[in-house]
């Protein structure tokens, strides 16, 4: 049997495929996320060193530093979902991007919380609205933004319309966050892993951060997947529920 | 272990992190859960009640235009 490219892209909207599919992945997916992290813990609470200006807050980064990329990566998630929602019309992708929001959102808050813990001792404030902060904050409102957009219009489909074109509108503020700390006087330091000439952070540092962004995407994903199964779940209630209410008219 | 938990005197800001970060994450996903649990028995429930011909119409609205 051979598809078409086109074909083979909607056999994967199917509910029915992906729900067999995401089934299988979950069980595995959940263990080694959790798995990844019992790791990722050990290393940065046991197994590496105080920062020689920073003493044991540094531990904080292991938890800040990856709930601030996940934050950014949820809504490119959502982003892009939406984009292939409005475009194609893919019926798993206002799922997917629906789904995303809430695990970002809190992610976003355990960045901003974990970043005013260790702000206080480091800096001397818990908060300061400068533009890395203050670009994270806005990223926290678009999430809930886009979860009341959801929330408020009673119809799925102009629900999915409207909170896709908030996710698009919305995108422009993760270059924002990304390059705040180049464009703007920031109290907050600039990138030190994901820079052109390499990072910067000892060895000894980044690999109980590496683990931890691993462990907490992992988590991130699986997370996602239980989300979009019940809200794929969501649906068929309803389709049920109305299919019930029209044949009892009849 | 003393020294472990005291932190170099931030264990303050430390351990709330952590503390923290444990509580939302789990309680996210206690939430993913229980939905997940909740959604798909009324669906099972909903199904068996309304037996074959109804299930089908469900299925054909919630596929779509698939072929």
């Amino acid at each position: 049997m051979s598809l078409s490219a086109a074909q083979r892209f909607h056999a994967y909207a199917n509910p029915a495929r992906f729900m067999a599919l995401s089934g299988r992945l979950l069980a595995p997916l959940w263990v080694a996320a959790l798995f990844t992290i019992a790791v990722g813990l050990w290393f940065a609470l046991f197994n590496s060193p105080p920062d020689y200006q920073q003493g044991e807050t540094v531990r904080i980064m292991y938890v800040h530093v990856p709930s601030a990329w996940l934050a950014m990566f949820g809504y490119a998630v959502m982003a892009f979902a939406s984009a292939i929602a409005l475009i194609f019309r893919h019926p798993l992708a206002d799922v997917a991007a629906k789904s995303a929001a809430p695990i970002g959102a809190a992610f976003t808050f355990l960045a901003l919380v974990t970043g005013s813990l260790w702000g206080k001792p480091m800096w001397g404030t818990w908060w300061e609205w400068d533009a890395r902060m203050t670009s994270v904050l806005i990223l926290l409102f678009l999430y809930l933004g886009y979860m009341a957009l959801w929330a408020t219009i009673e119809d799925p489909l102009r629900a999915a319309r409207a909170a896709a074109v908030l996710a698009l509108a919305g995108a422009i503020n993760i270059p924002v966050i990304r390059y705040s700390v180049v464009w703007w006087n920031t109290l907050h330091q600039p990138a030190s892993v994901f820079r052109m000439d390499g990072p910067t952070i000892a060895p000894s540092m980044l690999l109980p951060l590496a683990i931890m962004a691993i462990g907490f995407t992992l988590l991130f994903l699986a997370l996602h997947l239980v989300r979009m199964r019940a809200e794929i779940m969501r649906r068929r209630v309803r389709a049920l529920r109305l299919a019930r209410a029209s044949s009892g008219e009849a | 272990m003393a020294e472990f938990f005291h932190m170099g005197g931030y264990a303050f800001y430390v351990w709330s992190c952590y503390g923290i970060a444990a509580l939302v994450i789990s309680g996210l996903a206690w939430q993913s859960l229980r939905d997940w649990r909740v959604q798909s028995s009324l669906a099972e429930e909903l199904e068996k009640a309304a037996g074959g011909r109804v299930r089908r119409a469900a299925d054909a609205g919630q596929q779509g235009e698939k072929t």
